[in-house]
């Protein structure tokens, strides 16, 4: 069994942990790049659509261009890259933090790292997370995996689908399988509201003529062997109204009903989660509740924009920069809390005076909303925001100027929406 | 021709049929297992909680009491020849009224009576210090040491595999639909139009014993299926007791459960409701509220975020509510073994000792076998081993080092070692393996498995189903063109929003 130093190790080779570790790289330390699959780039590789890179590299790129372009650097840069290559275990004892890992060529590693950085990214929600009844058939796929077959692989995973949540992985979906010639016969939202962003129901399903059913359920799978058809129940007040329920047969059901930030690891090194989020609680530099292991990308929180997960990703590398040279001080950092109409905010902590970027989402829709930054009972700061709805992350940066110092311990930031 | 004629052919692969197949394998014996699906544990069995009851929820008078008892103590010396997780957790029956403590003394009495070790009456504070996570109403109950949970599947698996390595065939895909006897010898016919031979047949069908036993002209009866809808909780689940919990039982059914398995997932249920049709395995959202009202009185804590899955089997009930085993009095050398249900799994081994003392006393002449070997080779578990131990098996052979399943840690070798041992389908390779049984359900695992399948057995990948016969996964290859040149004819600009 070999043992690897490093002063930094990066979990997962997708956008994020590209991202961080090119700028640890940046800053003259050691890292090494670990990821369980057989390429850099993560999910971003099946992702062959366009609309990425839009703030990020001020272009309009489909995910493995945007992939490609991180990875020459990562590669340029001369970061010790490990493929195919699975972390199973993570632990933190007296400031060493140890991850053990295994690949085929190597056997097992032990890597021993004064910095972590998660970058594990998520996973799909799937069928019995959301308790669809009825039979179990082959043809429910979710809506990433049918993503893979049909973009990496090739195949085609049904002719007639019915796709159960609008969110974007799923809208994107709608339109893939029209152009490889399936039927996409609905697309059906429990919310009184689509999940996705705009852009993707207006290109992915209005120009091909999907329909959206709001506010209504699957309430019901059929089929022995591969699915048969769907029953659709619309909801009245929250509740199903399963006299007005009408039935689609479909060869195909497809979920795209959220995302959960892949957390096991971070559990094993006992970093705090957040309920808000799933991803680990997270002070003003991206430290979770684990001294030296930091977060950042969708293992953090679940981000819409790739451009956004390369931002806070390299943001992130800076601070593990910063507490590599032992320049993260000791100043006292203030709690941030999700005010009304806001899920949560993250970092969960900032520091006054300090420039600080907070990512939060919406519960309401709202076309023109504003942000107020409240802070001991006071609006510190107002920030008017176009199309407020939940599926669209609302990232922003505060100067610190606006953040001063307050007596004594710094007060609770409280971020709310109106 | 007289050479190709088994000794006995036992009808239906679950974990009844394979206990028979695997007891008479150790005499010299032609055997032949028959199974209508495509690999074995893929019927009702597979759909099993998983409990080894300890022995006192049936009155002594009852056979089955005696082959539950019998059954129990038979798990410890399976488990050492076969290695299939197994362990001995306890069984708590806990009680929230008076009235309900009055049947934990009747159940008490009645496991003394059938013989269960270690038994015991627990007022509230011993229940609450065995299993802390119990509703503190509780008012007591009882606690049964040598309760124990088993994965259904897997213990399956090992027996078929010890009956095959000790020269017992096993055909899949076999759907018996009709026998003739002639000359002592039954030839028996599957939907595949494949005919087999054998002087003895043995009908543990489950929930089609009825049909089966109306096919060899046997006893008239009908067996009725009784479903149960069960949920499975994530690894560190927050209720994750320290023992089987059972609620006080009804007069139909032992109730919901909560169950700690044996592999760190939990599970509730199962839910016990008579139905029609033996393939329904739905399971509904009003059935999940009770199940897990039910759980939830018993532990609080128990929280419905954490289920990552559902599924549902139904129980194969007769009249009379006892076991029906025994030789057939209308069809000659025809065994019975129907009606299965609870505590059918815990007592299948002895119901395979059993089954082996009726064929003797129907005429077949039992030889050991001079050359019977009960132990199978121990599978390796990369989420088992050691970082050492895992070291040292990548050096053996370099797939242990590749994961295929992230959640539950499952390598390449050990997808390959399951699709070697004759599991082609993605359910069968689950269900062996644990890949795609973890948390994210399939969702970044179940491609890579599709393609081990094909490489490993040269099937394009089109045809890999998830459990056989018309439940492929994949309706068509993308055409190169259309792949290549994607041209999306937008119709007109509208959009139904209903």
């Amino acid at each position: 069994m070999r043992e690897l130093e490093y002063e930094a190790i990066v979990i997962g080779a997708g956008a994020a942990g590209m991202a961080a570790a090119l700028r640890i790289a940046e800053g003259g330390f050691r890292v090494a790049l670990v990821d369980r699959e057989d390429h850099l780039g993560g999910i971003l590789m099946q992702c062959i659509h366009n609309g990425f890179g839009l703030h990020w590299f001020k272009q309009e790129l489909t995910g493995p261009e945007f992939a490609e372009r991180l990875a020459e650097k990562v590669v340029a840069a001369g970061i010790d890259i490990f493929l195919n290559t699975t972390v199973m275990d993570f632990s933190v004892s007296n400031g060493v933090k140890t991850l053990i890992a295994c690949n085929s060529e190597q056997g097992v590693i032990q890597f021993n790292a004064r910095a972590v950085v998660l970058a594990m990214g998520c996973r799909e929600r799937n069928r019995g997370n959301i308790g669809i009844p009825g039979t179990r058939p082959a043809g429910i796929f979710t809506a990433g995996l049918a993503q893979r077959l049909i973009n990496v692989d090739g195949y085609v995973p049904g002719k007639r689908v019915v796709i159960i949540g609008s969110g974007d992985i799923g809208l994107i979906m709608a339109r893939r399988l029209s152009w490889v010639g399936a039927k996409v016969l609905a697309v059906v939202e429990i919310l009184p509201h689509p999940s996705g962003i705009t852009r993707n129901i207006v290109q992915c399903l209005h120009d091909f003529n999907i329909p959206l059913y709001l506010s209504h359920i699957v309430s019901r799978i059929e089929g022995k062997d591969r699915v048969e058809a769907v029953t659709i129940t619309p909801l009245e007040g929250g509740t199903p109204e399963h006299s007005k329920s009408f039935r689609i047969e479909c060869d195909t059901v497809l979920l795209s009903v959220g995302l959960i930030p892949e957390n096991e690891l971070s559990k094993k090194a006992g970093v705090t989660i957040g309920h808000d989020t799933g991803g680990p609680k997270v002070d003003a530099h991206l430290m979770t509740s684990a001294e030296g292991v930091f977060a950042c990308g969708n293992v953090l929180h679940v981000h819409d924009l790739v451009d956004f997960v390369a931002d806070e990703s390299t943001r992130c590398g800076g601070y593990v920069v910063d507490y590599l040279r032992d320049q993260i001080g000791e100043e006292k950092q203030g709690a941030v809390t999700a005010g009304a109409n806001v899920r949560y905010v993250v970092p969960h902590r900032y520091v006054p005076g300090r420039d600080t970027h907070f990512s939060l989402r919406s519960i309401i829709v709202k076309d023109r909303g504003t942000l107020l930054i409240k802070r001991q009972g006071a609006v510190i700061k107002k920030k008017t925001v176009q199309h407020v709805k939940p599926a669209e992350m609302i990232y922003f940066k505060m100067r610190g100027s606006d953040l001063p110092a307050t007596e004594g311990d710094p007060a609770p930031l409280e971020i709310a929406l109106e | 021709m007289k050479k190709d004629v088994f000794d006995v052919a036992i009808i239906g692969a679950g974990a009844v049929g394979a206990s028979i197949l695997r007891r008479l394998s150790a005499y010299d014996l032609k055997l032949a297992l028959l199974e209508k699906c495509t690999d074995v544990c893929f019927g009702v069995s597979k759909a099993n909680s998983g409990i080894i009851h300890a022995g006192f929820h049936h009155p002594v008078t009852s056979l089955k009491a005696r082959l539950e008892i019998r059954g129990n103590l038979m798990f410890d010396q399976l488990q050492h020849e076969l290695g299939f997780p197994f362990k001995r957790v306890g069984i708590i029956v806990a009680a929230f009224s008076y009235e309900e403590m009055k049947t934990v003394e009747q159940l008490y009495e009645q496991g003394v009576a059938n013989g269960v070790p270690l038994i015991e009456v627990c007022g509230r504070e011993r229940l609450l210090m065995l299993e802390p996570k119990l509703n503190p109403d509780t008012v007591g109950g009882l606690y049964a040491p040598t309760g124990g949970i088993i994965e259904p599947y897997r213990y399956v698996f090992a027996l078929v595999e010890s009956a095959k390595q000790n020269g017992a065939e096993v055909k899949t895909d076999f759907e018996v639909v009709s026998a003739k006897h002639n000359d002592n010898v039954y030839t028996i016919t599957s939907s595949r139009k494949e005919k087999i031979q054998a002087r003895h047949v043995i009908n543990s069908a489950g929930l089609f014993a009825d049909e089966v036993s109306a096919i060899f002209g046997g006893e008239v009866f009908t067996i009725t299926p009784r479903k149960g809808e069960e949920y499975l909780l994530e690894r560190n689940a927050a209720g994750f007791p320290n023992h089987v919990i059972f609620p006080v039982p009804s007069r139909v059914s032992k109730g919901i459960l909560v169950i700690p398995t044996v592999e760190g997932t939990m599970m509730v249920g199962p839910t016990a409701i008579e139905v029609n049709d033996k393939d329904d395995s739905e399971t509904s959202s009003d059935n999940l509220d009770k199940v897990f009202a039910q759980a939830m009185y018993m532990i609080p804590v128990i929280s419905k975020r954490e289920i990552i899955t559902s599924f549902a089997g139904s129980r194969a009930t007769m009249p009379g509510n006892d076991f029906y085993i025994g030789i057939s009095k209308s069809a000659p050398h025809f065994i019975q073994v129907a009606g299965i249900q609870s505590p059918g799994l815990t007592a299948s081994p002895a119901i395979g000792e059993y089954v082996k003392d009726l064929l003797k006393q129907d005429g077949l002449r039992l030889t050991e076998k001079t050359d019977y070997e009960p132990f199978i080779p121990h599978e390796t578990c990369v989420r088992e081993l050691s970082p050492a131990a895992l070291d040292e098996k990548v050096k053996e052979d370099p797939l242990y080092g590749h994961m295929v399943c992230r959640c539950e840690s499952v390598s390449e070798a050990e997808i390959v070692e399951a699709i070697r041992k004759g599991h082609t389908t993605l359910d069968g390779i689950k269900f062996y393996t644990r890949a795609g049984m973890g948390r994210c359900q399939g969702g970044f695992c179940s491609y890579r498995v599709m393609k081990i399948i094909a490489r490993e057995t040269g099937r394009p990948i089109e045809e890999i189903t998830k459990r056989g016969g018309g439940s492929r996964l994949l309706l068509g290859k993308i055409p190169v063109e259309s792949g290549a040149r994607p041209s999306p004819k937008p119709k007109k600009k509208s959009v139904k929003y209903a």
